[in-house]
Parts: structure tokens; sequence; C-alpha cells
């Protein structure tokens, strides 16, 4: 795997924005990398930064009052922080494209969707306006929309809210990214077409190797697309590592809290959910120490003294706690959280033969 | 073991719209919800699941069909005290917990609001207090009385919502999608606390979300309803494990698991739907599990199932 290309890097990013009540330091140093054609599912709760991360991206932090208070975005090598805003019209859109979570208002709703998606190939290509044409209705046709000739000259209400999330994605797709940033991208979508969806974006990622970053606090979205995770918890990434990883041995108690609070079809209901208690931390003075700290039930002194820095758990596999400190007591993964993946590795095994 | 019934849908009919091309919200539906069950009504957006839910508790005059509460018809023509009666019997929890708190009330006055409309707790002492035991009841404490909406979170609104549902200690409750607006860790907190006040209180639920996981979790029979139609109605393990309709296989074929091995593999199995002739009512496949279809269909489809 050592060919593999580096499409993203980004090292120590601290995002902060300026309120009347203060600083709100929402991204508080944030490392990840993407190659091409991978797909990263970034998870966290709301006011987690997991949003803020993927719009400094594309730098759409309004500024003021967002700040880029340090670190570097290498796209392709170029650091994104420093790039003028002409500059980075050139990339926005085509070199990075977004998918917004609502298909309701991202698109324009007094233009036909086929001028929407010609426009952004008129914008970034030159071409004559009827190749532009055909290429916007193999788009929608590629999206997997009936009648795309009929479809290119309809308005956005006479589509249904699964249809217009597609046309979305073929907007994405008109100038060939190769990143595409997707932010909640089937939230506001039913579970049947969500699939869908889902399905349609990982085919358009065999075909054209684009790689993708995924938005979303649906843990079962992340195990069905991503290749891997990183879990965000008050602006930082708490675990980080393959899918499987997060997954089958998940090392930070933020992780076992989300995994835990999560049914899955086969719980007893008898017992309750595992529940992570209290509510995120006041950004605008963030807790000296583990942030998780208030919320952890099995913090310890050190937490609320010193944050802990990124402990490797394997190659791939890394977690921001102090349990993995070579002095912290053993800890065992809540009993639901394990026993989930014991059926699950059951599964597996049954499966296999 | 008998199970007393207290609620019974009749050919509920919900029509939207002009009478010469109504939009059949709701159409024809009948099933019945048990003394100190969960009910889990699920279904994709516009399925018609909160148009239900809002029907049974007066939300809108019914087009057809009868909802009979207690033994009592919900929809008939009631006095002013009757309707109260009712009112204090069933009460609803909503979805989104930032539309449905008043923003110029505290936290104590949204809950007392009940007792004015219905005469309770008239000494000031006894109201207070009561206001504290329903906000202790939901996890929230004494201090958050005197507080405005917009100084709560997202999690704790949606706890003054369902102690303002449980001032006037009704029976039933509808809770319309009550943990969608959620984040997951919050949402479990409140399912959690759902489970544990129908422990203590006896309470009956309609849950009505499209969430399935949950919707399994919580439910103790689940409805799944497709276009103004319950196609399938029994116990939630059942619905789960051994569905018959094929809506429902490719329902649950969509729902994503937070188990990367198998969702690797997952095949959706997409739906087409097949429009059933009029004389289409509901067949029994198992004990307390009924399809929705003409006999040769649902023959065919319980052939089908796996088992």
């Amino acid at each position: 795997m050592e060919t593999r290309k580096k499409v993203v890097e980004v090292k120590d990013l601290r995002i902060n924005f300026k309120t009347y009540a203060g600083l709100v330091q929402a991204v508080r140093g944030v490392n990840f990398e993407l190659y091409e054609g991978e797909t990263l599912a970034i998870v966290g709760e709301s006011g987690s930064g997991k949003s803020v991360t993927s719009n400094a991206l594309m730098k759409l932090i309004p500024q003021p009052p967002g700040i880029y208070a340090s670190g570097e975005i290498l796209f392709d090598g170029k650091d994104l922080v420093k790039l003028t805003e002409k500059q980075m019209t050139k990339i926005r859109g085509n070199d990075i494209a977004m998918i917004f979570q609502d298909p309701m208002t991202s698109l324009n709703p007094t233009m036909k969707v086929g001028r929407q998606i010609t426009e952004v190939i008129l914008q970034h290509r030159s071409m004559p306006k009827a190749e532009a044409k055909q290429k916007a209705i193999q788009l929608i046709d590629q999206v997997g929309i009936p009648f795309p000739e009929k479809r290119y000259n309809q308005y956005p209400h006479e589509f249904s809210g699964g249809m217009r999330q597609r046309i979305v994605i073929a907007i994405a797709l008109a100038a060939d990214p190769k990143l595409l940033i997707a932010d909640e991208p089937t939230t506001a979508l039913d579970v049947t077409i969500q699939a869908q969806i889902l399905e349609l974006m990982k085919e358009i990622q065999k075909t054209s190797k684009t790689s993708i970053i995924f938005i979303t606090h649906d843990l079962g979205v992340v195990a069905n697309v991503a290749d891997r995770v990183a879990v965000m918890y008050a602006g930082q990434i708490v675990e980080y590592g393959t899918v499987n990883d997060i997954f089958y041995n998940p090392k930070h108690p933020y992780t076992w809290g989300l995994l835990g609070s999560m049914p899955d079809l086969d719980n007893d209901a008898e017992e309750l959910l595992h529940t992570i208690p209290g509510s995120p931390p006041d950004l605008t003075h963030p807790p000296k120490g583990d942030a998780f700290a208030a919320r952890n039930e099995f913090a310890m002194a050190i937490d609320y003294e010193q944050e802990p820095p990124m402990f490797q758990v394997s190659d791939t596999h890394f977690a921001k706690t102090w349990l993995l400190h070579p002095d912290a007591p053993d800890v065992a993964i809540p009993e639901i959280v394990a026993k989930r993946i014991r059926t699950f590795a059951e599964k597996e095994a049954q499966y296999n033969d | 073991m008998t199970k007393e019934k207290i609620l019974e849908i009749k050919n509920l009919k919900q029509h939207f719209g002009s009478p010469s091309s109504p939009i059949k919200a709701v159409d024809g539906i009948s099933f019945d919800v048990y003394k100190g069950e969960t009910l889990g009504l699920v279904g994709e957006s516009g399925c018609g699941k909160s148009t239900t839910g809002r029907s049974i508790i007066r939300l809108y005059d019914i087009t057809d069909g009868e909802i009979i509460f207690k033994g009592q018809n919900v929809h008939g023509k009631k006095s002013k005290e009757e309707v109260k009666a009712f009112n204090r019997e069933m009460q609803m929890i909503f979805q989104d917990p930032y539309a449905s708190l008043n923003p110029r009330m505290t936290a104590g006055e949204i809950i007392a609001e009940g007792f004015t409309i219905h005469g309770l707790y008239k000494n000031k002492k006894e109201r207070q207090m009561k206001i504290y035991e329903l906000l202790e009841a939901v996890g929230l404490n004494r201090e958050h009385a005197n507080r405005y909406a917009h100084e709560f979170s997202g999690g704790q609104r949606q706890r003054i919502g369902i102690a303002r549902a449980l001032s006037l200690d009704p029976s039933f409750i509808i809770a319309d999608e009550p943990i969608s607006a959620l984040d997951v860790s919050i949402q479990a907190q409140v399912v959690n606390l759902l489970k544990q006040l129908q422990k203590e209180r006896g309470l009956t639920y309609l849950f009505i979300a499209h969430d399935l996981s949950m919707v399994k979790y919580i439910s103790d029979r689940i409805a799944v309803m497709y276009r103004g139609k319950i196609l399938e109605i029994g116990r939630a393990d059942d619905i789960y494990h051994h569905p018959v309709h094929p809506y429902t296989k490719s329902l649950l074929s969509a729902i994503p698991l937070p188990d990367p091995l198998s969702e690797k593999r997952r095949t959706r199995i997409p739906y087409e739907h097949t429009e059933v002739p009029d004389s289409a009512t509901y067949y029994e496949v198992d004990e307390e599990h009924f399809v929705y279809g003409t006999e040769s269909l649902v023959t065919e489809w319980a052939k089908a199932r796996t088992k």
C-alpha cells in the first residue's frame, strides 16, 4: 500500500470563533490524512467540531468571526490555509466538492436543475454549451435518475428528497473532484433512500477514485461507508483508526459510550442502553486536562490535570485517553459493548462456515 | 393472560384537501393498543404515521372510522368537561424540542400550564412541590424551574416536554419522533428515561419514529405503515426476525448496523409496490402477527419468508 497517494493532510488545525461570549475554540488541534480512493468518516455529536473541520477544508469558515489560529491543510501538497480567496475559488467545486445535509436548501429553487449542473461545468472547464448539456445529462443518468433528458429541464420542487440529493451529488461530481466532502448527506432522508444514496456514493467512488470525507453521527452509516474513522469530541479527534479498529476494538471511553448508546436489533429490551451522562463541555472555556473527563466514568485524577496524548494502539489505530498509558489500571470495556462485539464475531463465524 | 385494550382504532381514515381529489394521509387502518405496552409505529416520511398520532389525540377531525379510548369514542360529541377529562388521560410528546416549548415561559410555567387549565393544585406551595417532583422525575433538578427554554440543551428541553406530558398523570402518551432531533448519546438518555417512567407509572406509549433500531428496542409490538396503510403489525421480535410483507423486508434491509463486516456484504432488498384490491384485509400469519393483503398474496409471502 506504499504507492497510495496522499490527497489531504491536515496538521494541527485550530479554528476559533470570536463571539460576544468570548473566544470559542471549535477545533482544537486536529490531525488526519486521506489517501486516494479512500473514505474517512468523521463521527461526533453536534458541537464536536466535525462540520467546522470539513468547512475549514473548503475554506468556508467566514472570517471574521472565524480565525484559522494554527495548522496546515495540505491538499496535493499545497497549503490551503495560505491561499487567497481568488485561488481558493479555483479549487472549490473543481478539486474539492461538497454535499450538504439538506437537499431542500442546497439547490436553487428558481433554476432548472440542468442549468445548476452546467453552471458548475462551465465555471471550471471551457467547453461549448451543448457539450456541457450532454455532460450534465450524462451525470443525471450516472446518479441513477431515470429520463435524464426530461429531468434536465425540471425545477428542484419537481423532485423528491432522495432525487434532489442525487442532483446535489451530480453537481458535486460535475468537475470530477479529487475530494468529496459529504456533510451528513443522508440525515434528512428515509432509511430506504439513505441506503440507495450510500450505494450510489460507493459506486461512484469505485469508478472515479474520488476520496471522500463523510461526516455523520450515525454509526450504522459509518460502518457501511468508511475505510477509516475519526471520532471527534470537543474539537479534537479522540480516536482514529480503521473501521474495524473502531467497531471491534474501541479504546476510548467516548467511543464505548457512542457504541453503547445505539441499540442494535438484538438488544434485549429489558436492559437499559449505555448512556454517556451529562452533555459536552462549553468550548469557550475548554476544561483543563481531558475534555471528556467530566462525563467519563473511568476518569482518573490525571484526566483533570493534563491532556492525554495520542497513544498508538496499532499501526493504524490511535486513541487519546490516559487509559492506554502503561501505568493506568486495566479498565474493561462496558459489558453491553463487549457483548455486542462478541455477537458480531459469532455472526461472522457463522457466515464464514 | 388477557390483555386489556386501552385504545381501539377501527378503520380510521384521515383525508386532506378537496373531497373530489383527497390526499389520503391515513386510509383505513385498524389496530389495538394494550394497556402498559409500547406500540411502535414506523414508516417513511409521508406515510401517515404522524397524522395517525395526531388524529388519535383529536388534533384533527377524522374523516371516517372510530377511535375508542377506554371504552369511549374519542371523536364523538363532547362537552368541555369531557374533553378536559380526555386531555388529562392522553398526552403527547413532540419531535422538535426547540419549537414545542414557549420561549417566553419558564420551565416551571410550561409544566404548570396544565394545572391552571384543569384547576389543579390551586395552593401555590402544593403546585410548586408538584413541579419539583416532575422535574426530578425526568432527571432535571429544582433550580431548573425558573429557567427559560433557551437556557436548556436539546436533551434537557425534551425532558421538559416529557415533564409537561406527565403533569396531568395521563395513562396514554403519544410520542411523535421524540428523539429524532437529539444527538446519539442524548437519544439513549431520553429512551432510557421513557422506559423507566413507563415502568414506574404503568404508562402506555404509542411511539412514532423512523429510526427502526430504536423502535425495535423500545417497542413491545410494531406496526409498519406505508402510504396511509398499516401493512404489517406484530410483536417486535417477529417483525424484525420473521417479516412477511415485502415492504417490511425492504425497510429492514436498509437499516445500517454498527457492524462493518456485515455492512460490507449488505444487500438491500428493493421494494416494488403492488396495488392490492379493495378486498384486501388483515390475515393472521402467526400469533398476534397480522399482514395486510389478499389471501393468496399473504400465503405466498408467508411461504417465502426467511425462517
